[in-house]
């Protein structure tokens, strides 16, 4: 980010995080905490009890009106007409070439009302996007970043912890439902997170925002910071907008076509099954360092490919990562040598998760 | 180790490292700064015994769970011993970085070079 931190923008939770002691960096923008006592520590805290997140500086896009769902339709990858009201849906954005310009989770609040959640990095570009596609189609769309904090309460105990706090039932994975938090009316909770770990995520009215992150971690969720979110993301295998995709991959490539559904016509859908039918020429795959070192992005691979996100996996006590590897190079069980800063380092790719309970 | 601390019997080098100089052999290290900027050390790539280090350019890397980065030498010299305790735990680094964490011993090729680093309170002035 080129901005200074002067310019940068603070969550309604910023002085919470101060108050918690949290080392806050420059990210998309924001001004954000990275870490408080310690990743380790608190990505443990999320794997094994309860974690809480503030995500408030990823965007959100409400498209309603009678022509929502033919809108949605046309710029999402998944189908929408599948999805239901209380619902909530996976699926990327693209290009006419399929190229990601987004990953993304979309809530039918209403037969005719949705609300999708964009990445902080990409929410002014998804935004002139849908509003460029709009036109032809009886829908509204309407930016409502300024209307809600964003909070991911993540762990075993999320959801014990929140529903303590709430005035009806949680919903169900995957699912939304509006209730009253810690005394804030009106909350979106859903029933998604991005940690691996079962959980809610909350969308509250920043004026509300403090209030319920002080009851959730009153009632024993661990403040976890954007650092903990990686690694717990990378070791569950979701991807990262800016690593694992970007405008230059499209989704085949990525892993990601269980998402797409290409004969809903949406943009992007022609090249996509294009590369579906051929193969991709090379595939997002997992792996581990299987000798010593810690691979990051950018480390490239012996014989072709690139490290997308490479991390140190606080459960496995190893490095992780996910690369783009040549299709045949790809498969489960493969050894690969990735260079680490000019260093040969042993990996083997590996099935996703990288990292479950059962494992 | 939870609070700053920068002992009067070490030397130190701008970039965060210090040396315990005794005759021509240095025991080296990284700061509390520098391990606090750090965050939690996830692994200690250590130079090879008998390699030529030389005074204000890397010779090792130090990981955290999010970043990479080098170690500058304090002094210039031969590696003649490294703690290989840190490659099965590295967070010494964190919780005694003056002691346990400890990273390489160098036979000092120019001793006179010690005169160039600061005492304690000078590198503590240069922290704030």
């Amino acid at each position: 980010m080129a901005a200074g931190t002067d310019t940068l923008k603070r969550t309604p939770l910023y002085d919470r995080h101060v108050a918690a002691g949290a080392r806050l960096v420059p990210f998309a923008g924001w001004e954000m905490p990275v870490q408080y006592a310690g990743i380790r520590e608190e990505h443990v805290a999320v794997r094994r009890a309860a974690g809480i997140f503030d995500v408030s500086h990823m965007g959100q896009i409400e498209t309603a009106g009678p022509g929502a769902e033919a809108l949605l339709q046309r710029l999402l990858s998944n189908d929408v007409s599948r999805l239901r009201e209380g619902g909530a849906q996976y699926s990327v954005l693209c290009r006419e070439d399929g190229g990601v310009l987004d990953d993304l989770f979309s809530y039918r609040l209403g037969p005719d009302r949705f609300l999708t959640v964009t990445n902080a990095a990409n929410h002014a570009r998804d935004l002139a996007w849908f509003e460029e596609h709009a036109s032809g189609h009886d829908a509204a769309v309407r930016d409502r970043i300024a209307d809600h904090a964003m909070l991911a309460v993540q762990g075993p105990q999320a959801r014990a912890l929140v529903g303590a706090l709430t005035d009806g039932e949680l919903p169900a994975r995957f699912h939304t439902a509006v209730l009253t938090v810690a005394g804030a009316p009106d909350v979106l909770v859903c029933g998604t997170g991005y940690t691996g770990e079962d959980g809610v995520e909350l969308l509250v009215a920043p004026a509300h925002a403090a209030s319920v992150w002080d009851a959730v971690c009153a009632a024993g969720a661990r403040p976890a910071g954007l650092g903990a979110r990686d690694t717990l993301r990378l070791e569950a295998c979701y991807h990262l907008y800016g690593n694992d995709l970007s405008e230059d991959r499209d989704p085949i490539s990525a892993g990601l076509g269980w998402c797409c559904k290409e004969d809903t016509g949406f943009i992007g859908a022609e090249a996509i099954s294009r590369v579906r039918s051929a193969g991709p020429a090379e595939k997002l795959a997992p792996f581990v360092v299987t000798g010593q070192g810690i691979a990051r992005q950018g480390n490239p691979v012996a014989g072709g490919g690139v490290v997308t996100s490479g991390t140190f996996s606080p459960c496995l006590g190893q490095g992780i990562g996910m690369a783009y590897l040549p299709a045949e190079r790809a498969a489960p069980g493969t050894p690969i040598e990735i260079d680490v800063r000019g260093r040969a380092r042993t990996a083997e790719v590996r099935s996703r998760p990288l990292y479950s309970k059962e494992s | 180790m939870a609070e700053a601390s920068y002992p009067s019997d070490l030397k130190y080098h701008p970039e965060h490292d210090w040396a315990r100089v005794d005759g021509d052999v240095a025991t080296c290290g990284i700061t509390w700064y520098a391990q606090e900027q750090l965050g939690e050390v996830v692994f200690f790539d250590p130079p090879e015994v008998g390699a030529t280090v030389t005074k204000d350019e890397p010779y090792a890397e130090v990981e955290s769970v999010k970043a990479v980065s080098d170690v500058i030498a304090p002094l210039s010299g031969e590696i003649v011993e490294v703690n290989d305790a840190l490659s099965s735990g590295p967070e010494a680094i964190n919780d005694d970085p003056y002691g346990e964490g400890w990273l390489v011993r160098v036979r000092l090729s120019d001793p006179s070079q010690v005169d160039q680093l600061m005492d304690a309170d000078a590198y503590q002035a240069s922290l704030e």
